[in-house]
């Protein structure tokens, strides 16, 4: 029995299951709460090692993505969410991406097919 | 009057209604955020060459905040478990940590962070002028290395050379140092602001026009001690002192300016190296801009100030959120007895809520404590 999904039965008022300790995933969020500061201390390390800055930036880009994700699925109980949330979830990944590629668009020139790092 | 659905799911959407509610908030948080930082990239990838600064922010600071906030996300978790499981004083004691655990984030934000930004000085120099300010920039070092060139001299000011183009507003100037609580006297090594040399014009006819500073050798020094009086003494309040104009600026360099040929400087520290006495000396007439490092400084802390500003304020109402909830009140934690669903559906909303703070705040440090 998990209590994250708990709504997934039919509950009525006042008969709401009382969860344990075992029922309850303690293992996964403390799990994952060290994960997520040992991360945080690898961001910071490999933040000097110098890879060049745009390899630098990419690598904490993706190890800060992977510490979301982890948030959001686990502690935000996205895994397993209901259909509902994940679609209008989808829809703001998607208008979110399209602000950031049009401000992306800002360095390059899509008619001339031309790019330019400063205006 | 009993609302529907916010104990039970509702049939069509299979969620209670708050959970619904607080997913669409975050929705529309991820496009306010989202247009933040995508405005961070904007300014940054058309940042020039030295423009874009690094390595100003307190890495260690940034680095607890950060284990702060994952700290208090697990701790909400498990005030919602413990309610889960109708353990009231497990509940009490892990919200009571989550509370405490935000407020410190706030602290060292508001209270150590942001003011020691505040406290500190930039002049980013002149294109033609740079030749001239090589002792504190290094940049032909900089070209043999591949390195970005530097632009900016930078520390914590010792003095503010100013001259008086207008001798009947001084008058004006010693109300204006007075409303600072700065004093005007004849010791540069008093510990605050003194004018330490002052002489005035011959005659009013030779005073010379407003907004003329190079004249006739009217020059006063401002000396500061005081660190919290440098933004009102170099910000643009003096410059609002008619007959009043900056001459140059006297500062203890950061450590880049102080030894920018030093290899150790080539890329940012992880601890925080504070300005160094090393004395410098920047000229107005060969500045494209000088303010203190708040908003006005560059791109860089005007995107940082409002992205940090803009967390802050989501950080402090999650912590209300959390105390309304932890206080034995009607709608708090006196719920517990009438309802204890509710209130653990309340808390679950709330750590919703805390965990997209959580996750801001993962995205935030890295790209501007670390890249």
């Amino acid at each position: 029995m998990s209590a994250s999904h708990d709504h997934d039965k039919k509950v009525t008022p006042g008969s709401e299951p009382v969860y344990k300790w075992s029922d309850m995933h303690l293992g996964l969020y403390i799990g994952v709460g060290v994960g997520l500061l040992l991360a945080t201390a690898l961001t910071v390390a490999l933040s000097y090692w110098d890879l060049g800055r745009r390899n630098n930036f990419i690598l904490a880009m993706i190890l800060a993505t992977v510490k979301v994700g982890f948030v959001a699925a686990v502690f935000m109980h996205l895994k397993g969410e209901k259909w509902t949330i994940w679609k209008f979830l989808l829809f703001t990944i998607f208008f979110c991406s399209g602000l950031f590629l049009l401000t992306l668009l800002h360095t390059s020139d899509p008619i001339f097919g031309t790019t330019h790092s400063v205006h | 009057m009993q609302i529907p659905y916010e104990v039970t799911a509702r049939p069509d959407t299979g969620l209670y209604n708050a959970k619904l509610g607080i997913w669409l908030f975050l929705a529309s948080e991820v496009m306010l955020f989202g247009g933040l930082f995508s405005a961070y990239v904007f300014l940054r990838l058309g940042a020039e060459d030295g423009y874009w600064p690094h390595g100003l922010l307190n890495v260690p600071v940034g680095a607890m905040n950060t284990a702060i906030l994952i700290a208090s996300s697990v701790t909400v978790i498990l005030a919602w478990m413990s309610l889960k499981m109708r353990k009231f004083m497990h509940f009490k004691f892990f919200l009571g940590l989550s509370i405490i655990l935000g407020l410190i984030f706030l602290v060292v934000k508001l209270a150590y962070e942001w003011p020691q930004k505040f406290e500190h000085f930039g002049a980013f120099i002149k294109q033609d002028a740079l030749e001239k300010y090589e002792p504190y920039l290094g940049n032909k070092y900089l070209k043999e290395k591949n390195l970005d060139p530097r632009v900016e001299v930078s520390g914590h000011i010792h003095a503010v050379e100013v001259t008086v183009v207008d001798p009947s507003k001084k008058e004006h100037l010693e109300k204006f140092l007075e409303s600072h609580d700065l004093e005007i006297g004849a010791d540069p090594h008093d510990a605050k602001l003194q004018i330490v040399k002052h002489k005035q014009p011959k005659s009013e006819s030779e005073a010379p026009p407003a907004g003329e500073k190079e004249s006739a050798g009217k020059v006063e020094g401002i000396r500061p001690g005081v660190a919290e009086d440098l933004e009102a003494v170099a910000g643009e309040k003096m410059e609002s002192v008619n007959g009043v104009k900056i001459v140059a600026f006297d500062l203890g360099l950061d450590p880049v300016n102080a030894e920018p040929t030093n290899p150790e400087s080539d890329r940012p520290h992880f601890w925080y190296q504070g300005p160094t006495e090393t004395p410098g000396r920047v000229e107005v007439k060969d500045v494209e801009s000088w303010s203190a490092f708040t908003p006005k400084h560059s791109p860089y802390f005007a995107v940082y100030f409002t992205i940090t500003g803009l967390h802050g304020l989501h950080v402090l109402a999650g912590v209300l959120i959390m105390i309304y909830f932890w206080l034995p009140i009607e709608g708090g934690a006196k719920m517990f007895k009438r309802n204890p669903e509710h209130l653990t559906n309340r808390v679950e909303v709330v750590g919703l809520f805390w965990h997209f703070v959580d996750l801001v705040w993962i995205f935030v440090f890295p790209i501007f404590y670390l890249l």
